[in-house]
């Protein structure tokens, strides 16, 4: 009998690892990819400096008017003397704490949901989503237990952004998820109303859906009937973005092998409880860049409310704009916003990321 | 075979009723006229050509297929349309399938504690009690907190037995549960089985794994073309198959092995 004799492991050729063949195989393999990147060097030359030197070096940072800008950088001048109308709008100056501590309340109070060892999870979740809708409405609007009313009227800047941002994802991802259910669901007058309402809100543009709140909508109601415009607004946007996510989320449900709806079922699993333990769970995990690139538009498009005369933040900078004061200050402006913008999609994009690491669990069958 | 099995003494307990079950997928007749009688910690291995329809006659126990004509009467419970009955039904029949199906979000532990504490409403220490008992039982107690996508298939198909054992179910239900295994892997799920069968477990087993048949079946079902077209007890069935098709087939897949 022989013995077979295997070989010993070897290191790698030298040639294949560390930063010099790093740049060969990535900028240098060939002499076309060598072309590219010395003409993306000399695009990135052409740019970056003098950008920085008008965003950062020669810019005005210190001042209260115009006439403290030289004129020769960014004047942030701008910036700094209506940041506050940028964050807030109208909302009255002595009440703007109520803001801020919203914004303390549901950061802190979501806090613990994202702590990997935190116990009644569960528990914790469901009251949290309950009560903070309750106490942000309670701080921002008042009128109520002690508080003074601030009409929604009043509500602009980024945080009428955010409130518009965060309703409009908190009611889509619920009602999108129901959506994509029934329009999977085997009882044909559940699918029908799923289907239609789906096509419906897809196929007509959030800025004719918004207008339509605003103007067409309180012609047909009675006119002792008037609902809050943000309102109706907030509802608008959540309807329009469910049916983006069901969608999305249908993709999720149809990638499911069926053996798991099997497996489910055969354990004696009733319908919500097959959905709301096996299925969501997986469908939902596997759409995740689906449902947050639908919440970076969400994010972005809140900026039409402009055509309904809300004051959020895109609007509230470009009101700032067309300020006989502070006239020619346009780019600086919207350089603001653009960075305003462009901080909270990309930390959206980064925590999508980092929790489909965080959910992996291995190669699926 | 070196010793002649004899019939074992078996419950008079009719835990399956099928009577003259038909089922159709839209013009194919896929059962035709299925009756069958299966007595409590009775084992019954289910063989035949592929298209034969003994997959779509166990799924029709526990309604993951429904048909259209016939009784089905499940531990005295009949299966109608009523998701009450579906679901008593459910509760007491545990499914192996071939792909394994378990749930690859979910630990081993999790995947064993999800219907006892969902469907039976077991508190959350027990089950897990009662999960590692199974776990150990299919002697993979240590890969309890692992996730179903770090584990053999053969491992995987052990922790899917043990998932339905959790049930603690009357009735256990297998789809060729060997089918998709690599071959080093189909004995140490067959030893599992072989020894849920010993404890006395009411069993019916589709697969083409003749020696198991020959070991724990008490009868041999063998069915083509969506109707049974010889059922006899194992000693029988291998060595005087009386029908064509039974010999047929026989020559075929025992040639195989």
């Amino acid at each position: 009998m022989t013995t077979h004799t295997f070989k010993p492991d070897q290191a790698p050729p030298s040639m294949s690892i560390g930063a010099v063949a790093w740049l060969r195989e990535h900028l240098f393999s060939n002499w076309f990819n060598t072309l590219l990147t010395f003409l993306a060097i000399y695009l990135i030359w052409l740019l970056i400096p003098p950008a920085i030197q008008w965003m950062l070096i020669d810019a005005d940072w210190t001042g209260t008017t115009r006439a403290d800008c030289s004129g020769e950088g960014a004047c942030w001048v701008f910036i700094s003397a209506r940041i506050d109308q940028f964050m807030y709008g109208f909302y009255p100056e002595e009440l703007r704490w109520r803001v801020d501590l919203t914004v303390i309340a549901v950061i802190l109070g979501a806090a613990p949901l994202f702590i990997r060892a935190m116990p009644k999870k569960l528990v914790y979740g469901p009251v949290y989503l309950l009560a903070i809708p309750l106490i942000s409405f309670w701080l921002l609007h008042g009128g109520f237990f002690g508080l003074e009313e601030v009409p929604t009227s009043k509500w602009g800047g980024l945080m009428l952004t955010l409130v518009i941002a965060v309703v409009g994802i908190a009611g889509a991802m619920p009602l999108g998820v129901l959506l994509a259910l029934g329009r999977r669901s085997d009882m044909p007058a559940i699918r029908v109303i799923c289907v239609t309402f789906i096509e419906f809100w897809r196929g007509v543009p959030l800025i004719t859906v918004l207008f339509m709140s605003s103007v067409m909508l309180p012609l047909f109601l009675p006119e002792q009937i008037t609902i809050d415009k943000l309102l109706r607004a907030l509802i608008a946007v959540v309807l329009f973005e469910a049916a983006y996510i069901a969608e999305v989320v249908r993709g999720g449900l149809q990638a499911i092998p069926k053996g798991q709806y099997e497996a489910a079922a055969a354990m004696g699993l009733g319908y919500w409880r097959a959905m709301g333990l096996v299925i969501l769970p997986q469908a939902l995990k596997l759409v995740i860049p689906g449902i947050v690139n639908t919440f970076i538009a969400l994010f972005k498009d809140t900026s039409l409310v402009i055509i309904i005369g809300l004051f959020d933040v895109f609007n509230s900078i470009h009101q700032a704009t067309v300020d006989p004061a502070w006239l020619g200050m346009a780019t600086e402006g919207y350089v603001f916003a653009a960075l305003l913008y462009w901080i909270f999609c990309f930390g959206m994009s980064r925590y999508s990321m980092r929790l489909e690491r965080r959910l992996h669990t291995g190669h699926k069958r | 075979m070196t010793e002649s099995k004899q019939p074992r003494s078996l419950d008079d307990k009719i835990m399956i009723e099928m009577d003259t079950v038909n089922k159709w997928y839209g013009e194919f007749h896929v059962l035709k006229d299925i009756n069958l009688k299966v007595r409590r910690g009775e084992r019954i291995v289910l063989c035949g050509p592929s298209g034969s329809g003994k997959s779509t006659t166990i799924r029709c126990i526990n309604r993951l297929e429904e048909h259209q004509k016939g009784r089905i009467v499940v531990d005295g419970v009949e299966l109608t349309s009523d998701l009450k009955h579906i679901e008593a039904i459910r509760r007491e029949v545990g499914m192996v399938f071939q792909h394994f199906n378990l749930f690859p979000h979910l630990t081993v532990l999790q995947n064993c504690t999800l219907a006892p504490m969902w469907v039976r409403k077991m508190p959350k220490h027990e089950a897990e009690e009662v999960a590692m008992e199974f776990l150990k039982r299919v002697r993979i107690p240590e890969q309890a907190l692992k996730y179903p996508g770090q584990l053999s298939g053969g491992q995987q198909q052990r922790v899917a037995i043990a998932r339905a054992l959790c049930m603690k179910p009357a009735i256990m239900l297998f789809d060729e549960p060997t089918s998709a295994l690599d071959p080093e892997m189909v004995k140490e799920v067959l030893d599992t089985m072989i020894e849920l069968a010993e404890s006395g477990m009411t069993m019916l087993c589709v697969t083409h794994e003749m020696g198991f048949a020959r070991t724990v079946a008490d009868r041999v079902i063998f069915m083509d073309r969506g109707e049974i077209v010889e059922e006899a007890s194992p000693d029988v069935f291998f060595t005087h198959p009386k029908n064509e098709r039974t010999q047929a087939f026989l020559g075929q897949i025992l040639h195989n092995h």
